[in-house]
């Protein structure tokens, strides 16, 4: 075949040479599985590959091109594991569902299906999304392709990896504190939580129900728009999602910053922040300013309390939403004497320690006693810290801060320190506390280790994110770089 | 326990053998509401199926399924609330009560806690067991979803059947503490009267179907005791099970006198919930209830909560249907005796079919007659709902009109409307196959010569026939023909009038 696959091809490229019929959809899901099979080896990142499934869409694709008109047709990408596809194995990184197969589709799946993109594989995560380095999943530890004795971060570790590393074009994450960006942010890729409401959450496990949701992770800022174009709508199986319809993003990409105000949060960026990334934060800034943008302090006084508030209200949830784990219905069951002890051993046989630990946090703080001194407090709390990212929006578009305070750590490096681990979250909780849309763009390198930057804006307000991000990414080569994988 | 430490939870002195006790009844009712679908889904909410066919991923409570609120049952849990008397809460939402059993496939049920509920302070008027009536305090009107049922199979296994799960359920709760002006239920016949009253309202504005029998409404009392004259609450015993009218008179009377039974025996009542046995006619312990469960009760995330605003409710009032108390008015102010009526008014469908035959412009007291008597018998009898039944309205009416005009006796129409429910024939087409439109009823045209032999201005005639004037037979024949309208059988008439005549010489 004419057509050279290096495994860094952008999925706005890949679109391009199907259009041109360069390219199959079914040749390019061969190569992108060749590409996986001599890479996939050394990163980890996929808990499953669903060969023939994909290259049927493939073909379903290629058979009619002209009836998919989405900017993702035929190229194909990957889902993190706890999104469910109807007859695929979803384990959400968990024993406990090990060899479940959903009877219905996602309402993501369905966009992704009816836009005739093809879906290659499900992508490892910590345990019910629940980590930052995917150490937590029940199966292994995916690798970052940058240094691949350090963590691709988490929780959807896997499909932040299987990107950086070449082996799909794009992949869907999901973000409850930080699980899409804190992982773009350590193997240098793109990463958005959408607006709570934007993405459908039908079909996606839940973690924490109010803070969840799904977002792309992509090797550029056009990319990640595709993808947005792709599984932003209202979806009525969803309560929660948002009834009016979604921009084109990619319009956003052809507009500048020149008139823009962007927020520089000083709370953002105190004790905790390695130098290099506070560093090249500040330098992606100046580099916004040179292209039209104005710079202003700001503060968001309650954000330090997001952390302890978001570990609260998260497990709250989680212990709820993870209560249905019984080995009635489906998953693991352990046999036992009567249905009390049944639930019993099979939650504890099923569940990770990390799993374990939270559902008794979140039963904790909704315990009769304790429910008004943590999780009503913690409710009052995301209050306030709303209130604050709407005040500092009454005076500029966007704000700017670092995603994570360091680069990737290495693989069990913090493995007997939950507390660290969960400091990684402090710049990226707030957001999902606060309901609003973020992305981690490339920004930098530190000991051969990406550094991502946080473009926050106001609810429904993506757009904004896409033009800076996309006028940043014109302005510098961070995107280009590649991990020698 | 020491002995003494046992004897020392016995009885007061005070509560000796003879003290006048008094029962404080609580109300816990579960109705199921007439939807078409399940709470959360499209399921088809209809009793029965075979087990597991009327489930999806969202009753199932499957990984990653989202609820979506029926707004039907949002609807009718507020008419409800609004013929209740609650105040509604203009901004309402939904909470999760965490559990674990099998039968409950999210291991939350989806419900309403504290003031979140749809209706808050309402109130029931019902009968008092001493005349009168009482203002029954209602704390809570609220929406939540039924569970599966768990089937215990043979050996060591149970099967779950989660048909069930998600059906859309009310729950009304009566006041544990009345607020002033309200009143609290203390006897089995008002507890018996309550239900019978809700029931009434709920098919009234047919948010439930009210089959007991069928779980569709399910009545919970909690039952304690103390000396009359205490301020203070018994311990509290709660039974199930109840599935008729009679089965909550009866267990709610059963259980108030064990109670008595235990405390002036020296006993003392333990919290637990009990089981009513129809058989035996006792309430045994189904599982002790010492430990508050802990639910863990929070906003349900996954739903977003609603808000009525002013209008929407004024709206939704005005549309209400006539409620029992003000159609069993209506009927007193038509004629119906106060007992009549509420008999009438007790089911919703009894009192519209005597509505539409009134409609008639028959005699109302005739109606009710006929309504609660032979009608009513002949249903209990064939075990048929009366809007089931082949008899329509008009059809009673007709029935009327035939006795009115004398076509027929009154104890021949008993006949004609057994013919009527058996067959669904209209009572003219009955009396005409049977030539019984010329009267040949002996006892109405005995009744009838009786009646002119009787007259005064008659008198002089029948001298004249008892003095062996039979010519004068012709004469009575004449009236009685009159006094039918023709009708009458005058074969039938002279042989009557002959013996009548005869018993008067």
């Amino acid at each position: 075949m004419s057509f050279k696959y290096d495994g860094f091809m952008t999925a706005a490229e890949a679109s391009k040479a199907l259009a041109s019929r360069e390219v199959s959809s079914r040749e390019l899901t061969q190569a992108t599985l060749e590409r996986i099979a001599a890479v996939d080896s050394k990163v980890k990142s996929f808990l499953k590959i669903i060969e023939d499934q994909a290259l049927s869409q493939a073909d379903r694709f290629d058979a009619n091109p002209q009836s998919f008109p989405g900017g993702l047709a035929g190229v194909p990408g990957a889902l993190k594991d706890n999104i469910c596809m109807r007859g695929i194995e979803t384990t959400c990184g968990s024993l406990i569902l090990e060899g479940w197969q959903p009877p219905y589709d996602a309402g993501v799946v369905t966009q992704i299906q009816d836009s005739g993109s093809v879906v290659i594989g499900k992508t490892n995560l910590d345990e019910f999304a629940m980590g930052s380095s995917t150490e937590n999943s029940a199966y292994f530890t995916t690798c970052n392709p940058w240094n691949t004795r350090h963590v691709p971060g988490g929780s959807s570790g896997g499909s932040a990896a299987a990107v950086a590393a070449g082996e799909v074009f794009w992949a869907l994450g999901s973000d409850t504190g930080g699980s899409i960006r804190q992982p773009a942010a350590y193997c240098g890729v793109v990463g958005l939580k959408p607006t709570y409401g934007r993405v459908s959450r039908y079909g996606v496990i839940a973690y924490a129900s109010s803070l969840d949701q799904i977002g792309p992770l992509t090797r550029t800022v056009e990319d990640a728009a595709l993808v947005m174009n792709m599984i932003s709508a209202h979806d009525p199986k969803d309560s929660t999602s948002y009834p009016e319809a979604p921009p084109d993003y990619t319009k956003s990409l052809k507009r500048d910053v020149s008139g823009f105000t962007i927020g520089i949060p000083r709370e953002f960026f105190g004790q905790g922040i390695a130098d290099p990334v506070a560093q090249a934060v500040m330098d992606s800034a100046t580099v916004l300013e040179r292209s039209g943008a104005r710079l202003i302090d700001v503060s968001t006084p309650n954000v330090g309390y997001g952390l302890p508030c978001y570990y609260i209200l998260a497990p709250a949830e989680a212990s709820s939403n993870l209560a249905r784990y019984d080995g009635v219905r489906y998953g693991m069951r352990v046999e036992a004497g009567d249905h009390a002890e049944m639930f019993r051993q099979t939650r504890e046989r099923g569940f990770g320690a990390e799993v374990k630990q939270r559902i008794v946090i979140g039963t904790y703080v909704l315990s009769a006693g304790y429910y008004d001194a943590f999780y009503l407090k913690a409710q009052q709390v995301r209050t306030l810290l709303s209130r604050d990212f709407e005040q500092v929006f009454s005076q500029c578009d966007l704000l700017i801060t670092p995603t994570v305070p360091t680069t990737a750590f290495a693989i069990g490096e913090h493995i007997d320190d939950p507390f660290q681990m969960k400091l990684s979250d402090v710049c990226t909780s707030p957001v999902n506390l606060a309901g609003l849309p973020a992305m981690s763009v490339p920004c930098g390198f530190s000991d051969g280790l990406p550094i991502g930057m946080q473009l926050i804006a106001p609810a429904f307000a993506e757009e904004r994110i896409f033009q800076a991000a996309y006028t940043f990414e014109q302005a510098t080569d961070y995107h280009k770089a590649r991990p020698s994988i | 326990m020491s002995s003494e430490s046992a004897l020392s939870e016995k009885a007061t002195p005070r509560e000796s053998a003879n003290t006048p006790y008094e029962a404080i009844i609580g109300m816990e009712v579960h109705a199921e509401l007439l939807t078409n679908s399940k709470l959360f889904c499209g399921c088809s909410a209809e009793f029965g199926g075979e087990p597991n066919t009327r489930c999806c991923p969202v009753c199932l409570g499957l990984p990653g399924a989202l609820p979506v609120i029926n707004e039907r049952a949002v609807e009718f849990v507020l008419k409800a609330a609004l013929a209740l008397n609650c105040q509604i809460s203009r901004d309402t939402y939904f909470h999760r009560k965490n559990y674990f059993y099998p039968d409950l496939p999210k291991a939350y049920q989806v419900s309403q806690y504290g003031d979140s509920a749809i209706g808050i302070y309402g109130w029931i008027e019902i009968d008092g067991e001493n005349g009168g009536s009482k203002k029954i305090g209602i704390r809570r009107v609220h929406l939540e979803e039924d569970t599966g049922k768990l089937i215990h199979a043979t050996g060591t296994t149970s099967e779950v059947d989660y048909n069930r799960s998600s059906v859309p359920l009310m729950e009304i709760v009566t006041e544990h503490h009345p607020r002033p002006g309200f009143d609290q239920i203390k006897t089995a016949g008002e507890a018996r009267d309550y239900i019978t009253k809700l029931r009434a309202i709920l098919t009234y504005l047919g948010v439930c179907d009210g089959k007991m029998e069928e779980g569709s409404l399910r009545c919970e009392p909690n039952i304690s005791v103390r000396p009359v004259g205490s301020e203070d609450y018994g311990t509290k015993t709660e039974i199930k099970n109840l599935n008729s009218f009679r089965a909550v008179s009866r267990g709610v009377e059963y259980e108030v006198e064990r109670q008595i039974d235990v405390l002036r025996n020296g006993g003392r009542i333990v919290q637990e919930t009990r089981r009513w046995d129809e058989e035996s006619a006792t309430t045994a312990s189904m599982r002790s209830k010492e430990m508050e469960q802990e639910y863990r009760y929070f906003p349900e995330p996954d739903l977003l909560p609603f808000h009525f605003d002013d209008e929407q409710i004024e709206q939704l009032r005005a549309s209400l249907p006539e409620m029992p108390l003000a159609r069993r008015q209506r009927f007193v102010d038509m004629g119906v005796s106060e007992t009549d009526a509420e008999t009438l008014i007790e089911d919703k469908a009894v009192s519209e079919f005597f509505d539409a035959a009134v409609s008639h412009a028959v005699d109302v007291r005739t109606v009710t007659n006929w309504v609660l008597g032979d009608f009513m018998k002949l249903l209990n009898q064939h075990g048929v709902p009366i809007n089931q039944s082949k008899v329509t309205p008009g059809a009673l009416a007709e029935l009327i009109g035939l006795i009115e005009d004398k076509t027929i006796s009154g104890k021949l129409a008993k006949g004609v409307f057994e013919e009527m429910f058996n067959s669904g024939k209209s009572p003219r087409e009955i009396v005409e196959a049977s030539g019984q439109t010329q009267i040949s009823d002996t006892d109405f045209i005995r009744e009838e010569i009786v009646r002119i032999l009787s007259e005064p201005r008659n008198q002089p005639q029948l001298q004249k026939y008892l003095a062996g004037n039979d010519k004068v037979l012709g004469f009575f024949v004449g009236q009685t023909m009159q006094a039918t309208s023709g009708r009458a059988n005058p074969q039938i008439v002279n042989e009557l009038l002959k013996e009548e005549m005869e018993k008067l010489r």
